[in-house]
């Protein structure tokens, strides 16, 4: 048998899931964002909530998420996505209501939408785009940049003294009794992306369940703005990144999962 | 003994040459055109190696534009 002869229809495993349009992206080469539009894509497919899911986009590199992914959407100003879905979501509660949001997004502009709708235990799912770093604007530092690290707005690195300490908000919601599902994932490699896929299934039917407020970070690169190639951005992700943002499960009460520390999952990062 | 082959086909104008699928394939197949570009002037990923695919799905799932399709299929 030929390379040729296995390229038929009933030998496909993976091809572009069909919610994610034909429209080219303009992402950065490379960029996470891509990689989370097309997870997005295929679980709403899977999940057979084309027609019910409405995704709230943040401002920053995805604000024309609406572009690729063909679900109903709401620009939200900037920082103002969980405020909105909120609205979205009382009001239509049968259906399925995501925010997409980046780390200048949620983390320094919108900080009080996020915390005071996971503490009211909004029925949403929060998707959190942490890049470190304004992507969209330049590369300018952002709540979540790591210390030392260079962007066009601390050129010689952050520094705590003058900068403050990087924010691990998603710790911060795990303290929150209306969060129901708190998770810390990346995209890097396939593993990666399979894990990140579950952890969003998983939000999202949280979030058609009524169980509370789910939030899935995605730790991401920003190789235009951490200034390397992707597969250096996302070298460094590894090294430095996940150093401040371990991935793993920090809080699901939903599906707790006892076994956890026994397979080695970190169910509480140590910070 | 039944063995797996894999293909992939790359939508080669929506490929940005990232290399993370390259990165990305335990079995060498892919690389970037190092001359070719496409229509927006992307390096684009080809199958340089393409019988040692093995269908794994690897490249298209860190793709981040979704270019790849996979093939996979057991032989006896
Ligand atoms: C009210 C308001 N303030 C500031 C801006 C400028 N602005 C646009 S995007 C952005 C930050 C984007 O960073 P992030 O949320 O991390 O998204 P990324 O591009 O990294 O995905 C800022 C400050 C704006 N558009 N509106
Ligand atoms: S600037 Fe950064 S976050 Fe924005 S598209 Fe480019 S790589 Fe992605
Ligand atoms: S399917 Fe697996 S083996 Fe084949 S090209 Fe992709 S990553 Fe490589
Ligand atoms: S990962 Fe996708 S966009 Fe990047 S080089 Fe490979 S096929 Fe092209
Ligand atoms: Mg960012």
């Amino acid at each position: 048998m030929s390379y040729e002869d296995i390229k038929k229809p009933e030998n496909i495993v993976y091809q572009r899931p069909a919610l994610l349009n034909g429209n080219h992206m303009h992402y950065c080469p490379g960029c996470s964002h891509g990689v989370v539009h097309k997870l997005i894509a295929e679980i709403v497919e899977e999940m057979g909530l084309q027609d019910k899911t409405i995704g709230i986009a943040p401002v920053g590199c995805a604000v024309f998420a609406y572009n690729y992914v063909d679900i109903d959407w709401i620009e939200a100003a900037h920082g103002r996505a969980p405020a909105v879905a909120t609205a979205v979501k009382r009001l239509n509660p049968d259906r399925m209501v995501f925010t997409y949001q980046g780390d200048g997004d949620l983390a320094a502009i919108g900080t009080g939408e996020t915390i005071h709708a996971a503490n009211r235990g909004e029925n949403i799912a929060i998707i959190f785009i942490n890049n470190g770093i304004y992507g969209m604007t330049g590369g300018q530092m952002s709540p979540t940049t790591l210390e030392g690290m260079k962007t066009s707005t601390s050129p010689y690195g952050r520094r705590i003294d003058l900068n403050g300490y990087p924010l691990p908000i998603t710790n911060l919601l795990v303290g929150l009794d209306g969060t129901c599902y708190v998770t810390r994932q990346s995209v890097h490699t396939a593993a990666a992306v399979r894990k990140t896929k579950a952890a969003i299934k998983q939000a999202f039917k949280n979030a058609m369940e009524g169980r509370g407020t789910s939030v899935v970070e995605v730790v991401s690169t920003c190789n235009s703005g951490w200034k390397m190639t992707p597969v250096q951005a996302n070298d460094w992700m590894v090294e430095h990144m996940f150093k401040k943002y371990p991935i793993g499960d920090l809080k699901n009460t939903v599906n707790p999962a006892p076994a956890a520390h026994a397979k080695g999952v970190e169910t509480h990062p140590k910070q | 003994m039944p063995k797996v082959i894999g293909a992939v086909d790359i939508n080669i104008e929506r490929c940005k040459g990232c290399d993370l699928c390259v990165a990305a394939c335990p079995a060498d197949v892919l690389l970037l055109q190092p001359k070719e570009v496409n229509d927006r002037g992307y390096h684009f990923a080809y199958t340089a190696n393409p019988d040692k695919c093995i269908g794994c799905a690897a490249c298209a799932l860190v793709c981040p534009d979704a270019c790849i399709t996979v093939y996979r299929k057991k032989i006896d």
